[in-house]
């Protein structure tokens, strides 16, 4: 089973730094080293992989279009489905990147007796994709105060939305139990509907055993087994201040969450996470569909040595003329 | 590179974005809470000790709160049996604000410190202020 690997690398995780941890007490390494080392390792994957993106050429213009394009001045063109200026890109781009617009448009495709093909509308996918980023989104957000010294006032009314049910103390923060709640369905999606868990790799399941891990152990530490979070952040602050020091009463849990994090930072690069550099940069979304207006010239052509018209009646203009043939330069 | 000016610019503000943390507390000054026990009734007790153990309440007192709450105006109990066997009234004011009676300066240092903001005082004043209602 496909699924089976993935989940034995996160338990094998968990278990590799609460043993580093507890038996070996290899605080500075857990601690200092790995999530500096992931963290550099994630911005330099990064701009590795979008410079070498960059680099890639794109051989023909491809949008995807999904609407009427630009034509005759009486046909109403659809100016975000099928662009043809930078405006309705960007547009696009943006509904693409905050709403998962092409996602929206998932079609559930059944056989059915007769032989009758169906298609059905499906929004479970973007619905749960759609929670589990914005609610991954706002989670990152509200850990600033975790990493700034007189925290933003933008992070802290995200946080005090976020926590407004007032359920609780520590308050309940409603984004903790959508991210739960996504990861678990974009799982079970993987493994329920047939087709799909035909498709699904390691790749696929790894991140997300990881993401259920990190949330498990970040709801265990604010809710259920708690950590000293004044310690937890005079640690995280000394780590981006570059001034780290292991700060003692921080508890084994929030190593383990921390070194899943890092385990994250580190994978994001090298594996399908850098959908999140590559939505910018997927040749179907970002091109406008001008093709009609503007030459796309590929750049792999090979420099062809042409041999126009004009230069043919320019080599043979004389004789041309001597036999009657008409030119069209005197 | 192709697009190079387009990628330069996604690169810059990616970085931007994923080290913010670290120039953003660039010559902010350290303000790690240590907050203060030096209050008049925590001064002439003998052994300092809470209601429960140091560690437990740095990490659990907002549930310990939280339960005293509930059970204090829920359920109308006002007896607390600690872990190490002692009663105390489960009374905010009377109990905790008697001995810690420096919000200021421990409560709300830590409170900043960490940008929480409890809403135990909608309801409770501090001592020693004038009650605004």
């Amino acid at each position: 089973m496909k699924a089976f690997l993935p989940f034995l690398a996160v338990i094998f995780l968990v278990l590799l730094v609460i043993v580093g941890v507890k038996a070996a007490s290899l605080y500075f390494l857990f601690g200092v080293i790995v999530p500096y080392a992931a963290l550099l390792t994630f911005l330099a994957g990064v701009v590795y992989r979008a410079v070498k993106w960059g680099r890639t050429p794109v051989p023909f213009h491809i949008p995807t279009t999904c609407g009427q394009q630009k034509t005759l001045p009486w046909i109403k063109q659809s100016k975000i489905e099928n662009p043809s200026t930078t405006g309705g890109v960007v547009v696009r781009m943006l509904l693409e990147v905050f709403l998962f617009r092409s996602l929206f448009r998932n079609l559930k495709t059944e056989m059915h007796e007769g032989p009758k093909l169906t298609y059905g509308s499906d929004k479970w996918l973007w619905l749960a994709g759609l929670s589990f980023h914005w609610s991954f989104l706002i989670i990152l957000v509200r850990h600033l105060r975790f990493f700034t010294q007189n925290v933003p006032g933008v992070v802290q009314i995200v946080g005090s939305l976020d926590s407004f049910l007032q359920i609780g103390l520590p308050l309940l923060y409603i984004t903790d139990v959508i991210f739960l709640a996504a990861v678990a369905y974009l799982f079970i999606r993987r493994v329920a509907i047939q087709p799909v868990k035909y498709i699904s790799l390691a790749a696929d399941y790894f991140p997300l055993f990881l993401l259920l891990a990190i949330g498990c152990s970040g709801v265990l530490m604010r809710y259920f087994l708690k950590v000293d979070v004044v310690s937890v952040k005079m640690f995280t602050m000394s780590l981006v201040s570059l001034r780290p020091r292991i700060v003692p009463g921080v508890g084994t849990l929030f190593y383990v969450h921390l070194f899943l994090v890092s385990t994250l930072f580190a994978y994001f690069p090298w594996s399908k996470l850098m959908h999140m550099g590559g939505v910018f940069l997927s040749p179907t979304r970002n091109l406008a569909n001008n093709s009609r207006m503007k030459r796309h010239v590929n750049p792999w052509n090979y420099p062809v040595k042409v041999h126009t018209y004009e230069e043919y009646e320019d080599d043979f203009r004389a004789k041309m003329k001597m036999a009657g043939v008409p030119v069209e330069k005197e | 590179m192709y697009n190079g000016g387009k990628i330069f610019f996604g690169i810059i503000v990616f970085l931007g974005i994923f080290t913010f943390p670290v120039y953003y507390n660039i010559g902010k000054a350290d303000t790690t809470p240590k907050p203060s026990l030096n209050t008049p009734v925590i001064n002439q007790m003998k052994v300092k000790h809470c209601v429960e153990p140091k560690a437990f309440m740095r990490a659990n007192h907002m549930q310990l709160l939280n339960e005293w709450r509930d059970s204090a105006l829920r359920q109308g109990q006002r007896d607390y049996v600690s872990s190490t066997g002692e009663t105390y009234n489960i009374s905010l004011q009377n109990t905790c604000l008697h001995c810690h009676s420096n919000k200021e300066k421990f409560c709300d240092r830590c409170h900043n410190y960490m940008a929480v903001h409890p809403y135990c005082w909608s309801c409770h004043f501090a001592p020693g202020k004038e009650n605004k209602l």
